[in-house]
């Protein structure tokens, strides 16, 4: 079954190979996501066993990126044949199946329990989202591909470097088998040598950073999602982030059983992590472009991940939450921002104005995206944030959860003053009108979205309750 | 056989020299693929021979030996170029910088706690030297292929350093790493192909439009 789960997808995208016509090609990402998001909740409820001699299976962790990665998908595939309906005039192929190598990929990730199967499914996300990040074909989105290319490729292989060193460690430690098995590794961790241990765990936390976005490993990010259609932009925001940032989690589960490097790795995420927010408050301020915006919003959200890793106790549950919860509300931003762009043909605040007016639906999606993803209730993202600054205080590091306050505060006023202007007021008078209209398929998937966001922030369901304490019990397991 | 693996992880350091030092590209690709071929040679000379280490030779022969460079080939008659012209900073000066870091490498390979079986192989000190070569490429040449090239040999370094598990990573991941590197260089060869259609050059520092306007 777990097979299954990661092939089906790759069937798919060799479908959208095969299938000649333009307009009924991007029909097969809904089908999948339909049979994704049915095997997730299949998986959710009834966990298989560990399979490929304990190469693949499904942890809380697993499960928890798995839902978000379902829940996303199926609203951008939706959006997909709504947004690909307007760009007849190019080729959907490469699109079509990029996603869905990348959603086979994702979903390998998602229940890899061997480091290197982790690290290939990982570069494989990379690798597939580049021609996407390409879609546009216009010179900015040549350079934005390069860099996203680049930098993630160079950054990914520092930490195939790291797991080099973490096997060698095993090595060194004269431990009868060498292995990068997560399971021999946690139940080892005490035993292995402290000093290739220390190597590894810094090369792989800034290998997976790097691919995340935290800063100042983060400089692709706004070319690569600026330049990328809205869909591509929610995927590598909810979805590879959240994939990269399982990585970093089950790095924190070996260093938590190593007992004496966690403190260390603690720090280091803490700082990267506060230095991600700073940034992001830094150049979210008179921001101009939409999308660059919501870039930094990215990095603002991973920096908020990493804060909470460092923090660890009762912030692990917020940082858990928080994955699902900036997923999610990503999805609404970008979904929206997309037929914002397509609107107005321009991203720029200078020209895109009055959203609430000439695109209704979308202008208030984004605008409810806006003040969910800056943290104000009713939606989800609150209440994890709430528990991370919470916890902050509980455990007596009462200047972390100030600092983390004053710089939600301050990305709160720069989100404010570029997003009020754009969903508010009259639209310009000179704009030439648009082939653009707010249908089902294009203003659907990103209200579903926040209706998930919104049904959280009221009442989480007991399962997925169950799901997030175990996986935070899973991150504080210490020896 | 050490003795052997030794003089051609020698002979990986000078290639690092060569392609630091050379200033036309179909040069350096070769380098690359001479160095790539070494060191598919080198799990061979290192362990007994079993059919897993057999096909993990012939994989990497032809990936590096033959697939990439022929990728990269390609990619470059496409963009129609022949030299490096103007680097960032200039050869002799990252050739110095290349010695000195080769030197580094191996003051600091000394220092490593590294187990008995490995104390004396260059292996450590000729992973650290290529990696930082890589880097060095990576971050001194405009040329988008010379980059190609510096991601390359930065490979090539981590790879020398998992020389010393080949038990610790089975055949899949091995398999898995490999055609996850073929497929970017391939997609890394179309976008160079791209930019130079849309900028009618390769030459990395003209992608400077995105950027913060603060």
């Amino acid at each position: 079954m777990l097979y299954a789960f990661v092939l089906f997808p790759l069937l798919g995208a060799l479908a959208a190979w095969v299938i000649p016509s333009q307009r009924y090609r991007p029909w097969i990402l809904p089908a999948v996501g339909v049979v994704h998001l049915a095997i997730t909740f299949a998986v959710l409820a009834d966990t298989p066993p560990l399979s490929a001699g304990g190469w693949i299976g499904f942890d809380p962790l697993g499960k928890i990126v798995l839902l978000s990665i379902s829940l996303l998908f199926l609203a951008c595939a939706v959006y997909a044949v709504g947004y690909l309906a307007y760009r007849q005039e190019r080729s959907n192929r490469v699109l079509c199946m990029g996603v869905l190598v990348c959603l086979s990929a994702m979903t390998l990730v998602t229940m890899a329990r061997h480091l290197g199967l982790l690290w290939v499914a990982l570069e494989t996300t990379t690798v597939s989202m580049a021609p996407l990040v390409y879609f546009n074909r216009n010179a900015r989105s040549i350079e934005a591909t390069w860099k996203y290319l680049l930098i993630c490729s160079v950054g990914i292989a520092l930490a195939l470097l790291g797991l080099f060193f973490l096997a060698y460690s095993t090595i060194v430690a004269a431990q009868p088998e060498p292995t990068l098995l997560l399971d021999p590794l946690i139940a080892s961790a005490g035993k292995l040598h402290p000093a290739w241990l220390h190597a590894a765990f810094i090369f792989l936390l800034v290998g997976f950073g790097s691919k995340m976005g935290l800063a100042p490993l983060h400089t692709w990010k706004p070319d690569a999602y600026g330049e990328a259609p809205g869909l591509v932009g929610a995927l590598l925001s909810g979805g590879l982030v959240n994939c990269a940032f399982l990585a970093v989690l089950r790095v924190y589960q070996i260093c938590a059983a190593s007992g004496t490097e966690l403190p260390f790795f603690r720090n280091a995420l803490m700082t990267l992590g506060f230095v991600s927010m700073a940034f992001a408050a830094i150049f979210m301020v008179r921001q101009t472009d939409f999308k660059r915006m919501l870039a930094w919003s990215s990095v603002e959200h991973v920096g908020i991940l990493a804060v909470a890793l460092g923090l660890g106790k009762g912030a692990l549950f917020g940082a858990l939450f928080h994955v699902l919860n900036n997923g999610l509300t990503k999805g609404v931003l970008f979904l929206s921002s997309g037929n914002i762009h397509r609107s107005y043909n321009s991203k720029t605040t200078d020209v895109v104005r009055g959203a609430l007016r000439r695109v209704p639906w979308s202008g208030a999606l984004f605008l409810a995206g806006f003040i969910a993803i800056t943290g104000s209730p009713p939606f989800s993202p609150f209440l994890s944030e709430y528990q991370i600054v919470a916890s902050a205080f509980v455990q007596g590091s009462g200047r972390a959860g100030a600092a983390f306050l004053l710089l939600l505060a301050v990305v709160f006023i720069g989100m404010a003053s570029t997003v009020l202007p754009l969903v508010m007021g009259d639209p310009p008078k000179d704009l030439p009108a648009s082939d653009y209209r707010e249908r089902f398929l294009t203003v659907g998937p990103p209200l579903f979205l926040t209706g998930i966001i919104l049904m959280l922030g009221v009442w989480i369901p007991e399962p997925l309750l169950v799901l997030l304490r175990d996986g935070s019990a899973l991150l504080e397991a210490t020896p | 056989m050490d003795s052997l693996a030794d003089q051609l992880l020698v002979l990986v350091m000078l290639i690092n020299f060569v392609i630091l030092g050379s200033s036309r590209l179909a040069f350096c690709i070769q380098a690359v693929a001479a160095q790539g071929v070494i060191l598919g040679l080198l799990p061979g000379i290192i362990h007994p021979f079993s059919w897993h280490l057999a096909g993990i030779t012939a994989c990497i022969l032809l990936a590096k030996g033959l697939i990439i460079p022929w990728l990269i080939n390609d990619a470059t008659r496409k963009a129609q170029i022949k030299r490096e012209v103007e680097p960032f900073v200039g050869y002799v000066t990252t050739l110095l910088l290349g010695a000195v870091f080769t030197a580094m490498a191996f003051v600091f390979a000394e220092k490593l706690p590294l187990a008995p079986a490995h104390k004396d192989l260059l292996v450590v000190p000729a992973s650290i030297a290529t990696l930082l070569t890589g880097f060095l490429v990576l971050t001194t040449r405009r040329k988008a292929i010379s980059q190609v090239i510096g991601y390359l040999v930065l490979e090539n370094g981590i790879f020398i350093f998992g020389l010393l598990l080949t038990e610790a990573m089975p055949v899949m991941v091995e398999a898995g790493v490999l055609l996850d590197l073929l497929v970017g260089i391939f997609v890394m060869g179309i976008v160079i192909n791209q930019i130079s259609h849309e900028f009618s050059t390769i030459d990395t520092s003209r992608l400077s439009a995105l950027k913060e306007e603060i």
